[in-house]
């Protein structure tokens, strides 16, 4: 991913892939407005760039880690939850709840993976399981505080007396949140820690023996993730207006897993085009909707069948195959 | 025939290290001690034990008896990042390469424990991250030199040739400025010149005052380069001493040309 930047050593900053992702990535969110046809499309993009949000964070964990976590949608559920309980029982305005559920959520992270990074395997995956299902039924039975399996209203955000809403608004909001998120990942990619990471992710007996601290580094990208889940969760609820347990589902986790996957594990614009796939497909076809999951494995089998690096990273190796 | 030696504080001292899977004593007993400076080798027939007293010595097993101790204190057990910090890094008989990284990333992985940057420095990328990549991308660079791989920094490092991968294991174990180096084979599927360059290296680098602990079946080389030589066999030590020692010993004699002599010679000629 970095051999472009490495063959120019001394004008590194210029062009850096970091730059071209970065740049990419807010020139499609700048320039999707002016071609939108209609609010509709502003709200699938918008749905889009929250997904993204989450999914450029679970790909620090999965593509950069190499962990995985089949309960992520529960992060993204606390961020939500937030949003949605703080204002209505606790009296605590949207944006500071916002950001009580985003530390709540980086908190839960920490306590869940201290002790499991220790561990080798795929004991995150089965702990994250657990623990995603466990949220997923704590939202859907304390029917009090959550609204039960209907779910709950989420009060408008208001700033200065201006009430936000309206889809371009949210298409603003939710696009520059991802720039920002894609920015962040893109940093921590290029830097000594994204470095660590992508080194024990290829060889962690390599990568400990020159005093990488797995373990930590680890934690870490699952905190970084479950913050990412959080914010992109709040702002589902606050664009939506309402949340539902199924934010927090088993299912989503898995469709976030998939997003990664067939994106391409590893690549933050893969990532962006995994989300905007299972964002978008079922919305254009709308006659598969009954058939969601089935459809959702299929793409699964696919993909792994045919391009197992994931779309971005797998285009990029076929198209070099067929040069040779 | 150590005694004058073992008064010094040792870089690296194992003692009566012996572990054993599911039942079978792969090792049993094996103590040295490898001191600043010098090249102590271990040889012995496939399946000796030799890359499993490495794990041990560098974390990634825990002996079921014995001690190791890194510049006399106690090490045993220590996670192998630990015992990084301690001074000690290695390298693989069986590449243990990031393969999806540059030559000169692998390396500069290598320089992990002397990166200065916090995780928020990192995540907002701020100058002092700049600073750091490009300080310890120079080292790097200067490291893959003096291997003799500074052409290849930039390729990726799955599509390096196998004595490059041994090189650059190399480079990133001394990125890590280690005390005590562990050496396993670094010097197989390499040709004649790339050993010659491989001894030179080797040399150069216990001068600068690192015991070297090396693993080789290159018989050449580890005669000609080692200070001592703990032959092992069937997970227990056989003979500590000079090359000259050992290769008059007619244990060690018999131990090669008995079953294993043949297939010695076959990988020494290679
Ligand atoms: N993790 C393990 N589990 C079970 N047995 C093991 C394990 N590691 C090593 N052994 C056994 O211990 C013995 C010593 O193996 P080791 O790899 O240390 O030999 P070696 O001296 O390095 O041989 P070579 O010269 O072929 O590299 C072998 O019989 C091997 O099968
Ligand atoms: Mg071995």
């Amino acid at each position: 991913m970095t051999d472009a930047a490495a063959t120019s050593p001394p004008s590194r900053r210029t062009w850096s892939p970091r730059l071209v992702s970065l740049v990419f990535v807010t020139v499609v969110v700048a320039v999707l407005p002016l071609v939108f046809p209609s609010n509709y499309y502003l709200r699938v993009a918008s749905l889009v760039w929250t997904s993204g949000l989450a999914v450029v964070g679970l790909n620090l964990l999965m593509g950069l880690a190499g962990q995985v976590s089949l309960g992520h949608a529960a992060f993204l559920g606390i961020g939500a939850y937030a949003v949605a309980i703080g204002p209505t029982h606790l009296g605590v305005p949207p944006i500071p709840s916002a950001l009580a559920g985003i530390a709540l959520s980086a908190l839960v992270a920490w306590i869940v993976g201290k002790p499991i990074f220790r561990l080798k395997g795929y004991y995150l995956a089965v702990a994250t399981l657990g623990f995603g299902l466990l949220l997923a039924l704590v939202l859907t039975s304390e029917s009090a505080w959550t609204g039960g399996p209907d779910g709950m209203p989420v009060e408008r955000v208001e700033l200065f007396g201006w009430r936000v809403t309206g889809a371009l608004t949210w298409y603003w909001i939710t696009g520059v949140a991802l720039i920002i998120g894609v920015a962040l990942a893109l940093n921590l990619e290029a830097s000594p820690t994204g470095r660590a990471l992508r080194a024990l992710h290829d060889s962690e007996v390599a990568a400990s023996v020159v005093g990488v601290d797995a373990a930590r580094l680890k934690l870490t990208a699952f905190v970084v993730a479950a913050v990412y889940a959080a914010t992109s969760g709040a702002l589902l609820a606050l664009m939506n207006g309402f949340v539902t347990p199924d934010t927090a589902s088993f299912m989503h986790s898995v469709e976030f897993v998939t997003m990664v996957v067939i994106g391409g594990m590893g690549s933050v614009v893969g990532a962006l085009v995994g989300a905007a796939i299972l964002v978008a497909l079922p919305q254009a076809l709308t006659v598969l909707q009954e058939y969601e999951t089935a459809v959702l494995g299929l793409l699964i089998m696919v993909f792994m069948i045919f391009l197992r690096q994931g779309i971005v990273p797998g285009l990029i190796g076929l198209f070099r195959g067929m040069r040779r | 025939m150590t005694a004058t030696r073992t008064s010094n504080a040792a870089a690296l001292e194992v003692d009566g290290v012996g572990i054993s899977f599911g039942g079978i004593r792969a090792l049993d007993g094996v103590s040295f001690r490898a001191h600043p400076g010098e090249v102590f080798s271990i040889i012995g027939p496939n399946g000796a034990g030799k890359t499993t007293l490495f794990n041990i010595v560098s974390g990634l097993y825990r002996p079921t008896s014995g001690r190791v101790r890194i510049a006399g204190q106690e090490a045993t057990g220590l996670a192998p990042a630990r015992l990084a910090r301690r001074g000690l890094s290695r390298t693989f008989q069986n590449l243990q390469i990031f393969f999806r990284m540059t030559a000169v990333e692998n390396v500069m992985v290598g320089r992990h424990m002397a990166e200065k940057t916090g995780f928020f420095a990192d995540l907002l990328a701020l100058p002092s991250v700049g600073r750091q990549n490009r300080a310890t991308r120079a080292a790097a660079l200067a490291l893959l030199d003096r291997v003799g791989l500074a052409d290849l920094a930039d390729q990726p490092a799955g599509a390096l040739p196998y004595g490059a991968l041994k090189r650059l294991e190399i480079a990133r174990a001394l990125a890590t400025e280690p005390k005590v180096l562990l050496l396993d084979e670094p010097a197989a599927g390499c040709n004649a010149v790339e050993t010659e360059e491989i001894d030179q290296l080797i040399h150069a680098v216990a001068e600068g005052g690192v015991a070297v602990v090396l693993v080789e079946h290159d018989m050449k080389l580890v005669m000609k380069i080692s200070s001592r030589i703990l032959v092992l066999v069937q997970g227990k030590p056989l003979v500590v001493g000079t090359p000259a020692e050992v290769r008059a010993d007619p244990r060690v004699i018999e131990a090669y040309l008995g079953s294993h002599g043949e297939t010695e010679a076959a990988r020494a000629d290679r």
